[in-house]
């Protein structure tokens, strides 16, 4: 199923693909993770990119950072082509489009203090000139965004961080860059069922108070039902099924995607077990 | 009712800082599985949930250390004993642990089948290499895993294999109690089920006699376990069967884990998911009283006074609240 077939739309296009490849290897290793896929993300929608491990989601998600080279394909920000040939090129579009990954424990450089983490943000948003007063007070409001003290973080190693307070602190960046897009890639899968409700809530409100655009990649289709606008559903590198929320989840088409559905643990229904 | 299986009856343990300061981690909890039952254990990161799974073994290591109570498997009290008597004896053939992080437990040096040599001859060093590779063999296949597993070293495997090759290890010599710590959080759902029914059909075939499952993520504990405990701060705050856990929570911090279940299932998307503030306390100074005080919404004066005791009520339930059970059912109808 193509992209054309979501009705929603939501504000402007922000991020469109078409033809979007991506090949790993060479000769008998030669593995295509992504296999020409299209999409159209709109302003304030948020998304859900659900898949088995190995299925090239997050393959999509550094494509559309731009960590990785794309083989084929054209990705359009904004309405036109993006240009990431060099380095600065690649940081004026790292502007509008950030991430959150799946690890908090090796998202941080672990040399750096906490401090040094948000300023980098600061700077970054053209903020290098601001007193220190400025600085600091944007952090203080950045931090209890995500219901952290700022007073008892600075001058902290990520270390003495719990891993919930670890992923919340990467959200307060997000905060401070106000990004177009925010790739979140399987954010709650390593903190518990608490505070994953804890970090959807504000990812939420995030995208409510700066009509942000969240690509959600999960393998967990009950998160992506939760959260998510627009579901694509991603097998071997393709799209197999995409819509809103309600018409992919409630009445799936492609066999992967009930399959995908019956795997989870339901509390209503019976769980099947014969089916693997 | 069954024959008892497991029984614990107060115990405490504690683990000792490099500075000597004690963190009471696990505090006065007890519990009994029946035969052929299971039991899940609920709570958050940092609860007590992993160091129970721990003291259940009844085999310390600092900085881990045993305080009071006991341990009774199948009539017979492991609390006293020896560690080095415990080994020998218990781990492995009265009771078994899978640890969270089991995939990384394999020592990709050695192939699958020199685990289990390694497990059977801990406790039988006669038996032959011939006899316990029919035996890995047989398991093998009642369980569902390809043969050509056991010539294979670890890196070979997928992460769900390695997961299921984990449990075909530990619980190779039958064990009374299987105790799973996480079995499947690290998995995606469809290896996440594999492993489940691979556990369901230990249960059934009659490998191990009851199970301890331990998770946060509670549609998963609903589907797999007979009873749910839910821990909080090194203490038992409710005990029921699992349908009355996820539908009728009493405790509120209970009522606050039930708020953050996520399936997709019709009308999921309109129920605003709801965060226990704070985190759990420091278990160096538990705070007096209730211990789930500082974090409760419905929390009065008393209940920051003196300890409160484990309340029975309706059939084989418990809950630890100040309130009793009418009030509570009252105050959250409102």
């Amino acid at each position: 199923m193509s992209a054309e077939a979501i009705k929603i739309k939501k504000g402007d296009s922000v991020l469109k693909g078409e033809g979007v490849t991506k090949l790993f290897g060479y000769g008998k290793t030669r593995t295509l993770a992504v296999d020409h896929v299209d999409f159209d993300f709109h302003a304030g929608e948020v998304i859900s990119i659900v898949g088995e491990s190995g299925s090239g989601k997050t393959t999509i998600a550094k494509m559309i950072l731009g960590l990785i080279g794309v083989t084929e394909g054209s990705v359009y920000f904004n309405g036109t082509l993006r240009d990431i040939s060099s380095h600065s090129k690649k940081k004026e579009y790292w502007k509008g489009i950030q991430a959150v990954f799946q690890d908090p424990f090796s998202s941080y450089n672990i040399f750096h203090k906490i401090d040094d983490v948000l300023l980098d943000c600061i700077n970054l948003m053209g903020g290098r000139g601001y007193s220190k007063e400025k600085k600091e007070e944007l952090m203080t409001e950045a931090c209890s965004f995500v219901n952290l003290k700022y007073a008892e973080l600075t001058n902290k190693y990520p270390f003495e961080l719990s891993g919930g307070q670890m992923q919340r602190l990467m959200i307060a960046r997000i905060f401070l860059l106000k990004p177009k897009i925010l790739i979140a890639d399987e954010p709650t899968s390593m903190v518990d069922a608490c505070s994953r409700a804890t970090i959807l809530d504000m990812l939420l409100k995030l995208r409510d108070e700066i009509d942000m655009t969240i690509i959600f990649i999960t393998h967990d289709i009950g998160l992506a039902y939760y959260v998510s606008d627009t579901v694509y559903i991603m097998e071997h590198g393709k799209f197999v099924e995409a819509g809103s929320a309600d018409s992919v989840i409630l009445t799936p088409q492609a066999p992967y995607t009930k399959r995908l559905i019956s795997d989870v643990p339901k509390i209503h229904e019976e769980w099947d077990l014969s089916t693997v | 009712m069954g024959k008892v299986i497991l029984e614990v009856k107060d115990l405490k343990t504690k683990y000792i800082t490099r500075f000597k300061e004690a963190v009471y981690a696990v505090d006065g909890v007890s519990l009994k599985i029946e035969e052929g039952k299971s039991l899940g254990i609920a709570g958050e990161s940092g609860c007590g949930k992993s160091t129970l799974a721990l003291s259940l073994m009844g085999y310390y290591f600092a900085p881990l250390h045993y305080t009071s109570g006991e341990i009774i498997i199948d009539g017979v009290n492991i609390s006293g004993m020896k560690a080095d008597t415990v080994r020998k004896n218990i781990l492995g053939n009265e009771i078994a642990y899978i640890p969270q992080a089991a995939m990384n437990a394999l020592n990709p040096t050695q192939k699958i089948i020199k685990f289990l040599e390694d497990v059977i001859h801990a406790h039988d060093p006669k038996k032959s290499k011939n006899d316990i590779y029919d035996m890995a063999v047989e398991r093998f296949a009642d369980l569902g895993l390809p043969k050509e597993v056991l010539q294979k070293h670890a890196v070979e495997l997928s992460g769900g294999m390695k997961q299921r090759t984990v449990i075909a290890i530990s619980t190779i010599l039958s064990p009374k109690v299987l105790i799973a710590d996480e079995p499947s959080s690290a998995l995606d759902v469809t290896s996440q089920k594999m492993v489940i029914k691979m556990m369901r059909e230990l249960m059934e075939k009659g490998y191990i006699k009851s199970m301890i499952f331990i998770t946060h993520e509670l549609p998963l504990l609903y589907n797999v376990t007979d009873d749910i405990m839910v821990m909080y701060a090194g203490q038992m705050v409710e005990k029921g069967t699992a349908k009355e856990m996820v539908f009728d929570p009493i405790h509120p911090y209970s009522k606050g884990l039930m708020g953050s279940i996520i399936v997709p299932e019709e009308g999921t998307r309109d129920v605003k998911l709801e965060a226990i503030p704070g985190t759990p306390p420091n278990l160096k100074n538990p705070p007096k009283g209730c211990r789930f005080a500082a974090r409760c919404k419905y929390a009065k004066p008393e209940c920051g006074v003196y300890e409160i005791s484990e309340k029975k009520f309706g059939e084989n339930r418990m809950h630890r609240c100040i309130y009793d059970v009418d009030h509570l059912r009252e105050v959250y109808g409102e």
